[in-house]
């Protein structure tokens, strides 16, 4: 690696750039059986999603905040806008996407990774998808990779309502109740039994407006024995107010399927990220994830696996970098609810002037569930010391023929090593972000390649302390 | 002759504890210098104060290299002016691989970072004479290394950054006949007639092919005897008790 070039390599402009063209059409702030009806009336929704939202805003309504976890003080519903559809139809070739928008996602560098290295791409802008597309061979496949506005209304309707919503359930708690509510957006993938996608899928979002939120859904189905790796992005430039990102995640994957799930967030530090993401693992089959989490002023983002066939298998594999005035909360859920399966959790988490990451593994063992084996390590590093780390395990083993390994590790940044290497003639600055890339890079091998070049660099940017 | 290293009435601190006092030194350019003393007498906080490392305090004195004062200096800017310390137990920096961090060291002090194929050429030559492994400049920074290959690295790194000055550390500690070699063949490598070096060591073995020209000893917080190279062989013999007569 190399720090040098990195600093050069990146400018801030390119998340930090604000978009100024117009949306077409937004709702009014807060949250009333009005609004949530306009959003329906303009997506031409059909009857039971209409009725789905009014349901779950009355869920949310009679919901109270979650009574853990950061504050959420800070936010407050009746000043966001749930909905902003930007000027722009949901198109398939760049040249028609607006010339402003197409920029924005130039600078983000998504058309230029669809040309070199991806099975398809799908482009969010605030509420709705402005571009969708997938190659042809992949499609030939049988491989639906489409918006979800689409897919609603499509071909795979039935599909959609049948699976919407089913493993993320609105009364859970109060931000999946505000998803379906005000859900827009967001992916829709279906890979069919056998197909094995050997490039990956990727869906960038992008949030550009003031005061809003954004709660687009992915809805991915890998069948038997298929094979999938999707990527998801997101950044927003920053602003002075609060902005929510609230979406939700529902993965299938079939029996003796394979699905890895990367994400890089990089939200602006005004925005508050209460995202939720679950997967249904059958028999034999195996889900990664992948998470690179940076940015937000305050994240709780706990993805869940479901190991509900014999033999299923989790991967997670997570880092966050919490800098100033952010409180990240991040962790991993499994529930082993068949035998012989298996789960690995390597988390790591970096905190810098004042910032607070908190990991919590949570892993629950179902009384039936023999011989699953279970190993949990988390690695945190202070750079000084105002800053916070927590590790908070939660295990609840109901059976007794568990193998489980848990291992956490929370130490300080080594002025020692910093000193060795400035011996040598590197900076402060380098040294100390070169000890910072190392201690990330088992992690960002694991990420795609333009993803771990961006995370060296957000690294390299935050150690420099040019936020 | 002009003079690479001056140290001038220098007294060094840990803490609140004296470990250094009024000590004066010279190096002059193209020479070998030797520092000798027993456990405890200040040797490596001498190395230590020259490199500029955070965990000593300079309460008096100065340090011109070149003739410049450096002592308000950090060890980056230190390293470009061309001073090098071979650390006695260096650090293991997981994650950066060594070849990695050699590249980025080397464009560092040379203000210009080494074309990647040609650093790679280099590289590999070096490695191959100090006999280190082709694989060890895919490792990570000396995790996991031994003591003997920590040491080679050591060497590798000052033969690669090609300072003005190099300070050895206790290069030879812990290791065998074989090894203590191949560091002294290196250090010959690296020394010519505009290089200076320090060699801080206990072991007569690492000086026998090294030609050295003056030989330092700690004592009493300060260079408490001088000679030239034949002090090594009388130390190595009667111990430190030989110098108490002069």
């Amino acid at each position: 690696m190399s720090t040098e070039q990195s600093i050069e390599d990146v400018a801030r402009e390119m998340y930090d750039t604000k978009g100024v063209m117009k949306p077409k059409f937004q709702v009014d702030s807060g949250l009333t059986p009005e609004i949530i009806s306009m959003i329906s009336d303009e997506k031409h929704e059909p009857d039971w999603m209409r009725e789905f939202r009014q349901k779950s805003l009355e869920i949310y309504n009679s919901t109270a905040l979650p009574d853990w976890g950061p504050s959420l003080d800070g936010l407050d519903m009746a000043n966001i806008v749930t909905y902003v559809r930007p000027n722009s139809k949901m198109e398939t070739s760049w040249e028609d996407v607006p010339d402003e928008i197409k920029n924005t996602f130039e600078r983000l560098g998504i058309p230029e990774a669809e040309r070199t290295g991806l099975a398809g791409v799908g482009a969010q802008y605030d509420s709705e998808v402005v571009y969708h597309s997938v190659k042809k061979e992949v499609a030939d496949l049988g491989v639906v990779y489409t918006d979800m506005d689409t897919a609603l209304k499509g071909e795979y309707g039935d599909l959609v309502r049948e699976k919407f919503m089913q493993i993320l359930r609105t009364t859970e708690h109060k931000f999946m109740a505000l998803h379906g509510a005000v859900w827009s957006g967001g992916s829709f993938v279906y890979v069919p039994e056998g197909v094995e996608v050997s490039i990956p899928l990727q869906s960038y979002f992008r949030f550009n407006a003031a005061g809003a939120g954004q709660f687009e859904h992915t809805l991915i189905i890998v069948e038997k024995n298929a094979s999938l790796h999707f990527i998801e992005g997101c950044s927003a430039p920053k602003y002075n107010v609060a902005n929510i990102h609230a979406g939700c995640v529902e993965l299938y994957v079939g029996e003796g399927a394979r699905l890895r799930y990367s994400t890089i967030e990089n939200w602006s530090k005004n925005m508050y990220n209460l995202n939720s993401k679950r997967a249904v693992v059958e028999k034999n089959g195996i889900i990664e994830w992948v998470s690179g989490s940076f940015g937000s002023h305050t994240g709780c983002l706990y993805p869940m696996s479901v190991l509900r066939g014999e033999g299923a298998r989790m991967d997670y594999t997570g880092i966050t970098f919490a800098g100033a005035g952010q409180d990240l909360d991040t962790g991993a859920q499994v529930i082993h609810a068949a035998p012989n399966t298996s789960s690995r959790i390597s988390a790591k988490s970096i905190s810098k002037d004042g910032g607070l990451s908190t990991f919590r593994g949570g892993i629950t063992v179902n009384k039936d569930a023999k011989g699953c084996k279970v190993s949990v390590s988390c690695d945190s590093l202070m750079l000084d010391s105002i800053s916070r780390s927590d590790t908070v395990p939660v295990l609840d083993v109901r059976g007794d023929d568990v193998d489980i390994g848990y291992e956490a590790k929370i130490g300080r940044i080594s002025e020692q090593a910093i000193y060795y290497l400035m011996s040598r003639g590197i900076s402060e600055a380098d040294a100390k972000a070169m000890i910072v890339n190392g201690f990330a890079e088992p992690i960002s091998k694991e990420l795609p390649l333009e993803y771990a070049v961006e995370m060296n660099n957000l690294i390299s940017l935050e150690m420099k302390g040019n936020t | 002759m002009s003079i690479l290293l001056e140290i001038k009435n220098l007294s060094v601190a840990v803490g609140e504890k004296l470990i250094l006092r009024d000590l004066d030194l010279k190096i002059p350019v193209g020479e070998t210098h030797v520092l000798m003393g027993q456990n405890g007498t200040g040797k490596s906080t001498l190395a230590s104060a020259i490199m500029g490392s955070p965990a000593y305090t300079v309460t008096n004195g100065e340090i011109l290299f070149e003739g410049e004062k450096i002592i308000e200096e950090s060890p980056d800017k230190r390293a470009k002016r061309g001073i090098f310390l071979s650390f006695q137990n260096p650090e293991e920096v997981p994650g950066i691989t060594l070849e990695n961090f050699l590249r980025t060291a080397k464009g560092a002090v040379a203000d210009e970072k080494p074309r990647l194929m040609q650093f790679k050429k280099d590289i590999r030559a070096q490695m191959e004479q100090l006999g280190i492994g082709e694989a060890y400049a895919g490792r990570e920074l000396n995790v996991g290394f031994s003591g003997g290959e920590k040491k080679k690295s050591e060497i590798l790194q000052l033969l690669m950054l090609n300072p003005k000055l190099a300070i050895l550390d206790e290069a030879d500690s812990g290791l065998d006949v074989d090894a203590i070699k191949v560091v002294s063949e290196g250090v010959n490598r690296f020394r010519n007639e505009g290089n200076s070096l320090l060699i801080i060591t206990h072991n007569p073995k690492l000086l026998e092919d090294i030609k050295v020209d003056r030989v330092h000893v700690l004592s009493g917080k300060k260079i408490g005897f001088e000679g030239g190279a034949e002090l090594i062989g009388q130390i190595a013999e009667s111990g430190f008790a030989v110098l108490e007569g002069k």
